[in-house]
């Protein structure tokens, strides 16, 4: 499984910045972000290449942090295979709470971050691997 | 101007003969006194052993000022001068600390409360013929009771409506031809800001008069209403310890509110020493109830800053008139006519695990109404990243705040460390509420 960071942040100018800011710092590369705006504060969702580190830093620099597992998978960038990736997932009851992805057009391969709901604990490699996707850890994150 | 009298003679009665009936009531009241735990020790200790230790008016300085936390201290019964049996009605409000503060009333009290009130409905020139609708929170709240059952006396046509629902209230003014409100001043000029919506405007309206109460607010502002609408609008005073509504009220000449001196004693006293003041100068309204058994009250500090002038009304009543309250003593707040400590939110956030001890209460105005805005931090430990967890603390805390200080509270999520950090609770409230 691969680890997002979710970080609490005042809606106002240089909130972003200060995060990002001390992150390049300690030599700390970000993958994927997203955002969810709640008005005064939104939460930052986010994929770096050393979450448990990056949840230290910005522990020390005194935001609010909170790491989760959320599923990776990568595909070949192709019409339909996030059509597939879903229904076998909705197959087999898991929920999506929130997703986000890229596309590497050099690779011609997809990348997708899915917060998950799993109410019957299925085993998730089982379930999509069967349908050529595959499911990245933190560190073949890294290495892409 | 016609003048009308509900009791000509108690309303216009000698300086002398008023200051004697002051005398015969207190005695009276010192004697219930006496039959309360809290009394009893605390006149014993001021060397009164019973109501003739008090010769004069001006012995009334021998009794110690009482102050809100002594209501507190004694809660529930330690005020209390007569049996449960005899009491017919309670009112109470949250208290500062959580712990509330009640008032008893025996049936007695209630028609002498009640008595007042009609006295000071009339004094405004309403009679019989005008329909009222009371817009003012019925409940534990004095304020809809009091008048409500004042102005049934004068035998007006009483709606008792309550707070809220603007356009239900717009539309009952009109079913009815409401001629006479009693209201706060924000939601009367709320209300005139939103006629439109409701396809109304002020000629569907029939109304003459509005008894301004529970918050504070300017001259100008009355006059600002009294042309919106086309009314006459009277300023009142008054407060649960001493019953409620009705202490003071203004009269058609609307030159500040009467005391009505048979029923309480006013002093003005400089709040930093206790001294009394003279007439004309501004000082804290220190007021003893002088009409209520059930539970004895005298020498009441009551955090209100105004003034007393002396000088005869044209309207021929010999009670002396209280100015405009000009400002607390104490961080007391009002919202929308409520009365909040800061104390009170205090407490709430740090029953909240979830959030940190660090706050800030933030007083705006949207459209003319109040808004309280309540800025907490969120606590890192306590943080899941969950979007749903937060809206749901934002609807807790909401919650808990509605229960303890009845007021709808916007809430904002802040992050750790973000919100200034204050040494007094005093400066935690920023109020950015322009004076009505």
């Amino acid at each position: 499984m691969a680890h997002q960071l979710t970080i609490f942040l005042e809606n106002r100018p240089g909130r972003i910045q200060s995060i990002s800011k001390v992150l390049v710092e300690n030599n700390m590369n970000i993958w994927a972000f997203t955002i969810q705006d709640r008005g005064e504060f939104g939460l930052i969702k986010m994929i770096v290449d050393k979450p448990k580190q990056a949840q230290l830093v910005l522990a020390d620099l005194g935001v609010a942090c909170a790491m989760k597992e959320v599923l990776a998978v990568s595909a070949a960038d192709a019409p339909g295979n996030l059509a597939k990736l879903t229904t076998s997932l909705a197959e087999k009851n898991v929920n999506i709470k929130d997703a986000y992805g890229f596309v590497s057009p050099t690779e011609r391969k997809g990348i997708c971050f899915l917060e998950f709901e799993n109410p019957d604990g299925v085993d998730l490699e089982e379930t999509i691997a069967g349908h050529g996707f595959m499911i990245l850890g933190d560190e073949q994150l890294y290495e892409l | 101007m016609e003048v009308n009298y509900w009791n000509t003679g108690i309303e216009t009665l000698e300086r002398p003969a008023l200051e004697q009936l002051q005398l015969e009531r207190l005695h009276h009241i010192v004697e219930q006194a006496f039959k309360t735990p809290f009394y009893q020790k605390r006149l014993t200790r001021a060397g009164i052993k019973s109501p003739d230790d008090l010769q004069t008016l001006a012995d009334l300085c021998k009794i110690p000022f009482a102050v809100k936390d002594d209501l507190r201290q004694s809660f529930p019964t330690g005020l209390l001068s007569v049996d449960m049996a005899e009491v017919v009605r309670i009112h109470s409000s949250s208290g500062t600390t959580g712990i509330p503060t009640v008032i008893y009333y025996t049936q007695q009290d209630l028609d002498n409360w009640t008595d007042i009130l009609a006295r000071s409905i009339v004094a405004t020139g309403c009679t019989s013929r005008d329909v009222f609708q009371n817009m003012m929170s019925y409940g534990l709240f004095t304020g809809g009771l009091g008048l409500h059952y004042g102005a049934e006396r004068v035998g007006m046509t009483v709606i008792p409506i309550g707070g809220g629902n603007t356009r239900r209230q717009i539309q009952v003014m009109k079913d009815f031809k409401t001629t006479a409100l009693h209201i706060t001043p924000s939601y009367l000029l709320h209300i005139h800001s939103v006629l439109g919506e409701y396809d109304t405007t002020r000629d569907d309206l029939h109304l003459k008069k509005a008894f301004l109460g529970a918050e504070p607010y300017s001259e100008n502002t009355r006059i600002k209403l009294e042309e919106l609408y086309g009314i006459d609008a009277y300023n009142s005073y008054g407060l649960s310890e001493m019953n409620g509504p009705g202490v003071a009220f203004e009269c058609v000449y609307k030159e500040d509110m009467h005391v009505w001196e048979d029923a309480y004693i006013i002093e003005i006293i400089d709040p930093e020493t206790g001294e009394l003041l003279p007439d004309g100068e501004t000082g804290e309204v220190v007021l003893t109830n002088l009409i209520r058994s059930a539970l004895p009250l005298m020498r009441y500090r009551t955090r209100d800053l105004a003034y007393v002038h002396p000088e005869p009304c044209k309207c021929g009543r010999t009670h002396r008139r209280l100015s405009r309250i000009q400002g607390r003593t104490d961080d007391m707040l009002i919202v929308n006519g409520v009365n909040v400590f800061p104390s009170q939110i205090e407490e709430v956030i740090m029953a909240v695990p979830e959030v940190g001890t660090n706050y800030q209460i933030r007083l705006t105005k949207s459209g003319s109404l109040d808004k309280l805005t309540v800025q907490v931090e969120i606590y890192s430990k306590m943080f899941t990243g969950d979007l749903s967890a937060l809206d749901a603390l934002k609807g807790k805390i909401k919650d808990k705040l509605r229960a303890s200080i009845t007021i709808n509270a916007h809430i904002e999520l802040h992050e750790p460390g973000a919100l200034p950090i204050f040494e007094g609770k005093a400066k935690r409230v920023v109020d950015e509420r322009e004076k009505l």
